[in-house]
């Protein structure tokens, strides 16, 4: 049933989720092959979401087709369940137990046996670092831990593939670089990803591949840097201007570089030579107030995209 | 040769059996969450008893008999027993099925990390219905314990009394689930709690026969499953039975039916979108 090796792990066509008369995914297409980590970036409401509960089976397909490991959600949900694991945008651990029963209570539902559940319950509870918090109750601990309590519950029952929505919204950054260590390291063992996140830097680290989507369609599709480099230059020239009127630069930044996009707080020239371009403003007299020059990110490739940046 | 009838109903059945078979992991998960919690299960256990007491002995002091339409005359306490017992079972797997349900569904958001598993929404429905006859039999048993110690209990009938309060329960757990789903707030819960199962204790000819009412009441009263369920369980520990019990029984089973029916589509509505 799961087909050759190479086969698409989740295969989707003309994938389309309506609520209603608001159509929240729009015949959508991709494939997320075995041991790659596969991204979906987009905004808040671009559809990640209700795309991401349609493959955990917990959302009907509303139209298309949508193949999980080789299964149809419609009506091999229970197997289909039994072989992943997901991580849902809200943690929903189960606030009335301990945190090693969150995991053997979970192991349970799976059916797995207690001795089993156990000795895998005290390995989650080391790879996620929390075998000290072991007795404790779940509501005191910090974001970040529940979070990562929610992550080994995902892999009790060794899924074949990990669905994780928006991992680390919400987290500081010291939370966020263990959890992205954990999720890399979990790759690195061979398991499947489908990750969503709004943060750039997120998909950089995790995804060798993703789709950009928008308005509840994808709008590109590659891996980090075959995005960039299609879509974004090889480096970018921040320019902020304080009070001056930027309607009075007019012209004033023509033929500078291949695009200038304007923010509402910033101008941004795409240029393969940051500097140079730097250099050339300061010849044209251009008065700025601050300017910085850095590589082109995903965020640079969704605003060429969209026009818009990412997270506002 | 099996007709393709029979084959489809006994696939049927076999499913059916493997969803409550698999709901047994609720069950579990409950016991786990009630292993820190002995205590508010046994609180249940002392109501009816404080009740029987204070009420049946007390009132019991100045009613004494109460005559039965067979001419019969029993003592106030072995009236009102057995409407007790009814009482009882009924609470047990309404407060489990619309307070603990409504905090897992609307605020703990349990359910939705129990279904990423295998388990689907009818195990999560029927575990909850489980777990809630297991509360309501551990309080029916007590009581009957109790009203067999006190020489309450009047006819061989009343052997059936334990599998039919459990079926009691079960009615009353299923309707508590068709209800939970549909409040939406804290607040909400004094409507079922005051408006529905506390008039349903005091009218139901829990105390007194519904004939002591005006006949509006009696009217609304026979058309509540509290009613039936006293009736049903008070001919079987008094031995007043007749077509009134079977027609009370039959009641139950459409009523409890009905309650599956709505308590799984809302379960449905509120959990999968």
């Amino acid at each position: 049933m799961s087909g050759a090796p190479g086969d698409a792990l989740v295969r989707a066509r003309k994938l389309t989720k309506r609520f209603g008369s608001f159509t929240a995914v729009d015949g959508i297409d991709f494939d997320v092959r075995p041991a790659e980590a596969f991204g979906f970036l987009g905004p808040n409401g671009a559809g990640k979401t209700s795309t991401m509960r349609m493959i955990a089976c917990a959302s009907p397909v509303t139209d298309g087709d949508l193949a999980v490991i080789g299964m149809n959600p419609a009506s091999q949900a229970r197997e289909i369940k039994a072989r992943l694991g997901v991580v849902p945008q809200v943690d929903n651990l189960d606030t009335e137990l301990t945190v090693r029963e969150n995991l053997e209570m979970y192991a349970r539902y799976f059916d797995i046996p207690g001795s089993v559940a156990r000795s895998r319950a005290d390995e989650l509870l080391e790879f996620v670092q929390l075998a000290e918090r072991a007795k404790d109750q779940v509501e005191p601990l910090s974001g970040g831990m529940k979070r990562r309590l929610t992550i080994a519950r995902a892999l009790i029952n060794e899924p074949q593939l990990v669905i994780l929505d928006e991992p680390t919204t919400g987290l500081d950054p010291q939370a966020r670089h263990l959890l992205w260590d954990r999720l890399y390291r979990l790759k690195q063992r061979g398991a499947t990803l489908i990750i969503t996140t709004h943060y750039m830097d997120e998909a950089e680290q995790l995804c060798d591949r993703l789709v950009v989507m928008d308005k509840a369609r994808i709008v590109a599709e590659g891996s980090p840097l075959e995005l960039i480099e299609r879509y974004a230059t090889r480096e970018v020239l921040e320019l902020r201007f304080g009070d001056v009127k930027r309607a009075s630069l007019d012209g004033q930044l023509q033929g500078l570089a291949e695009r200038v996009e304007e923010l509402p707080d910033r101008t941004l020239v795409y240029t393969d030579d940051g500097e140079a371009a730097l250099d050339e403003v300061h010849r044209r007299n251009i008065p700025v107030q601050s300017a910085l020059v850095r590589r082109a990110s995903l965020e640079d490739v969704f605003l060429s995209l969209t026009g818009r940046s990412l997270v506002e | 040769m099996a007709s393709p009838v029979a084959v489809a109903t006994q696939g049927g059945l076999g499913r059916a059996w493997d969803v409550v078979w698999r709901a047994r992991r609720l069950v579990e998960r409950n016991v786990l969450v009630y292993r820190h919690q002995w205590i508010v299960i046994l609180s249940g256990v002392a109501e009816p008893i404080f009740y029987l007491i204070g009420i049946g002995m007390g009132l019991g002091g100045l009613v004494r008999t109460v005559g039965l339409p067979d001419g019969r005359s029993i003592s106030y306490t072995a009236y009102v027993a057995p409407a007790l017992l009814a009482t009882a079972a009924m609470n047990g797997a309404v407060f489990e099925t619309i307070f603990n349900v409504f905090f897992k569904l609307n605020f703990r958001k349990t359910y939705d990390g129990i279904l990423a598993t295998p388990m689907g929404i009818s195990e999560i429905a029927i575990g909850e219905m489980l777990w809630a006859l297991m509360r309501a039999s551990l309080y029916a048993v007590s009581m009957l314990v109790l009203m067999t110690a006190l020489g309450l209990i009047l006819s061989p009938w009343a052997l059936l009394t334990l599998p039919v309060t459990l079926f009691v329960a079960a009615t009353f757990s299923a309707t508590g689930l068709a209800g939970t789903a549909f409040l939406r707030t804290v607040q909400d819960f004094d409507i079922p709690m005051g408006l529905i199962v506390m008039p349903m204790f005091l009218f139901s000819g829990t105390f007194f026969p519904i004939s002591a009412y005006p006949i509006p009441i009696q009217v609304f009263m026979q058309a509540t499953p509290l009613f039936h369920s006293i009736s049903l369980i008070r001919g079987l520990t008094t031995g007043l039975m007749g077509l009134e019990q079977v027609w009370d029984f039959a009641y139950l089973v459409g009523f409890f039916s009905l309650a599956m029916v709505i308590a799984m589509r809302r379960m449905e509505r509120k959990l999968i979108k």
